[in-house]
């Protein structure tokens, strides 16, 4: 399995502060990824370098090999462009478009616009009704969705999600979270940062982010096919996606270092203790 | 259907400015204000010299007619001539004056024969104490007169002289008005035109007509040159001492106006920066999406100075209409007379605002535009 994704030693640095530091990462092509952590700890801080929506202060990072460090603002805009779908917290929608414009925004920023293409996705996310409603017109589950069709539409490899979930009702969370394992199981690439155990449940990774350091890493079994699935497979039972790791998966990040726990038995009760 | 990015740039800049109205309606306001006040003062800029140098005629006799050469004099139908010669709308005021040497009580006089009807027209700036003459037995003495005489408003003055066959005449006058001019006129003794031509017995003869006409500089000097050639037994020569003060003012004028619009466009421009920044600072969220998005800082600042640029045209078309009949207001309460549209100056006014729109919004634009994304788009 290659690795989509390689992060060296990335450190970011707010004056005083140090928001990242030292973390070292590497995610392979398909892998479905989530990170935890309080809030403060550098989660974001992490996405928007991944999404190449910010620089680190040192380190290296890697997107499919390339190292972004040596890209001009244009190119890394064009990785961003190319490689990366982004879901946030806030449903971030441009107020003044509709539903259906605000994803064809992607796709115009991206390349053409294309209308069928951006209703069938809008469709996919089950608003085909909503299309010509406006941000303030939908709920928030349904902005997220929106997000999220947007995020899709031009077949990203990796998809950033920052507590796509946080401001959801559980029904729409459970859309949201059938979506995200849809695309998993077409290839795509997920990171997803929450809070909740029962997110991070459907990943097959959890890492752990304290103080801008990585202070856990464990793999879980692959995600099943979708939230509530697969009942009798244990899928619904949270402790058992972490019960057993996969071995050759897991790969532990800087072993040497101080407060790193090789955790390979990871069960949410602790992540919600650390949360 | 959109079918093509193009179309969807459209949409999406319109359905920014029109979904967002009360703010487009702000910045709106203000380049169509700008805008208006702009070509308001262009146009009157434009019509005031023409109106001014109508009001400025008041100031005096800008042309001056005598025989040519210098030899002998005109005669009453030269006036008719030249009042024909000339056309009608040009014409504020044509006066003849004829001059004699006369004496009283023994002293020299220069005595002016005058139509005062008509010489109130080219030289009103005339100053009377007292009234112009009423009648032939009235006379109006200038203020170097009075002041050598002692004589006043109605004291008696007799007149004599001799007429151009040497026989001695004699009137018994009575001053009605002294006049001061500040000129040499201070130093006459004007009548009436027929007291004069009754007082010689010699009708019909004038040394000079005087003319007030509504032409400014160019088209002045070409009506003398028409005369000129039109009447080749009479001088029409250009009166310099009422034009160039004129001229003077009507420039200094011009710069005021100038300077006013200057300063009403550095206002537009600061308007409009403000509501852009305001503007941008709204919509940093939105900036910073598109950007997360994959538009580069160019694309977004491309964007947003379309909108400017819309906003710009949009804002110069209303202000235009608003200017156009702002300066005919204006002048039809300066100047009590209605002024042309002067539509060909609303493409420049739109060209205008929609520049200083654009050149207002680029520093905040660009600004924003180099925003990080992740400054924007972070959680909390
Ligand atoms: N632009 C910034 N300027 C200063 N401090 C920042 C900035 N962005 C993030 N931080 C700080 O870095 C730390 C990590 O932030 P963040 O990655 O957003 O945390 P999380 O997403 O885990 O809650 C926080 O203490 C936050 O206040
Ligand atoms: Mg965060």
């Amino acid at each position: 399995m290659s690795n989509l994704m390689e992060i060296e030693n990335v450190s970011k640095i707010y004056g005083p502060l140090k928001a990242l530091s030292g973390v070292t990462l590497s995610v392979p092509q398909g892998q479905w990824l989530a990170v935890m952590g309080p809030s403060g700890s550098g989660k974001s801080t992490l996405m928007n370098i991944i999404g190449c929506l910010d620089t680190p202060s040192s380190g290296e990072v890697f997107l499919d090999g390339v190292r972004l460090s040596e890209l001009s603002p244009g190119e890394l805009t064009a990785i961003r462009r190319e490689a990366v779908g982004l879901i946030f917290q806030q449903f971030h929608l441009i107020s003044h478009l509709t539903a259906l414009e605000n994803v064809m925004a992607a796709q115009f920023y991206h390349s053409m616009v294309d209308e069928r293409e951006a209703s069938e996705a809008l469709e996919g996310v089950g608003l085909a009704e909503r299309a010509g409603h406006l941000p303030s017109q939908l709920s928030g589950g349904e902005q997220q969705r929106v997000c999220i069709a947007r995020a899709l539409i031009n077949h990203p490899k990796l998809i950033l999600a920052d507590e796509p979930t946080g401001n959801l009702d559980e029904l729409n969370e459970k859309l949201v979270m059938d979506i995200l394992h849809k695309l998993h199981r077409e290839g795509a690439t997920i990171v997803v940062v929450t809070h909740a155990p029962e997110v991070a449940a459907h990943a097959g990774r959890v890492i752990v982010l304290e103080h801008g350091r990585l202070v856990s890493d464990s793999v879980g079994e692959a995600p099943s096919g979708g939230a509530g699935e697969g009942e009798g497979e244990g899928a619904d039972d949270p402790k058992a996606d972490f019960s057993e790791a996969d071995g050759e998966a897991a790969v532990l990040n800087r072993p040497g270092e101080e407060g790193l726990e090789k955790n390979t038995d990871f069960s949410p009760e602790e992540i919600r203790a650390r949360s | 259907m959109i079918r093509s990015n193009r179309a969807f740039l459209a949409r999406m800049l319109l359905s920014s400015l029109l979904r967002r109205r009360s703010r487009l309606l702000v910045a709106l306001l203000g380049v169509a204000l700008g805008a208006a006040v702009l070509l308001g003062l262009v146009t009157l800029c434009y019509d005031i010299p023409r109106q001014m140098s109508r009001e400025f005629r008041s100031y005096g006799a800008n042309m001056v007619f005598v025989k040519k050469g210098g030899a002998g004099r005109l005669q009453a139908e030269d006036l008719r001539k030249v009042e024909a010669a000339l056309s009608k709308d040009a014409v504020v005021g044509l006066s003849p004056f004829r001059y004699e040497s006369v004496r009283s009580r023994m002293l020299p006089y220069t005595a002016v024969g005058a139509v005062f009807a008509d010489a109130q027209k080219t030289s009103p700036y005339w100053r009377i104490n007292g009234e112009y003459p009423r009648n032939d037995s009235e006379i109006l003495i200038g203020e170097d007169v009075s002041a050598a005489t002692g004589l006043g408003v109605g004291s008696p003055m007799p007149i004599d002289g001799r007429n151009s066959s040497a026989e001695r005449y004699e009137r018994e006058m009575t001053i009605s008005g002294v006049v001061a001019t500040g000129g040499v006129e201070d130093g006459f003794v004007f009548m009436n035109l027929s007291a004069m031509e009754d007082m010689t017995g010699e009708t019909g003869a004038l040394d000079l007509i005087e003319g007030s006409l509504a032409l400014g500089g160019e088209d002045l000097a070409a009506a003398a040159a028409d005369l000129r050639a039109a009447l080749p037994e009479i001088d029409a020569r250009l009166v310099a001492r009422v034009t160039s003060p004129e001229e003077r003012v009507l420039s200094k004028l011009a710069a005021l106006v100038y300077l006013v619009t200057a300063v009403v466009l550095s206002l537009t421009m600061i308007c409009v920066a403000t509501t852009m920044m305001t503007v941008v600072i709204e919509r940093r969220r939105e900036i910073g999406l598109k950007k997360a998005l994959g538009a580069g800082a160019g694309r977004v600042a491309g964007e947003f100075l379309a909108e400017g640029l819309i906003l710009g045209v949009a804002g110069g078309l209303l202000g235009s209409l608003g200017g156009l009949i702002f300066a005919r207001l204006v002048s039809q309460s300066v100047f009590g007379r209605p002024l042309d549209w002067e539509f060909h100056l609303v493409p420049l006014t739109i060209l205008v605002s929609a520049l200083v729109t654009v050149l207002a919004s680029l520093i905040p634009v660009s600004r924003a535009a180099e925003a990080e994304p992740a400054l924007v788009l972070r959680g909390e």
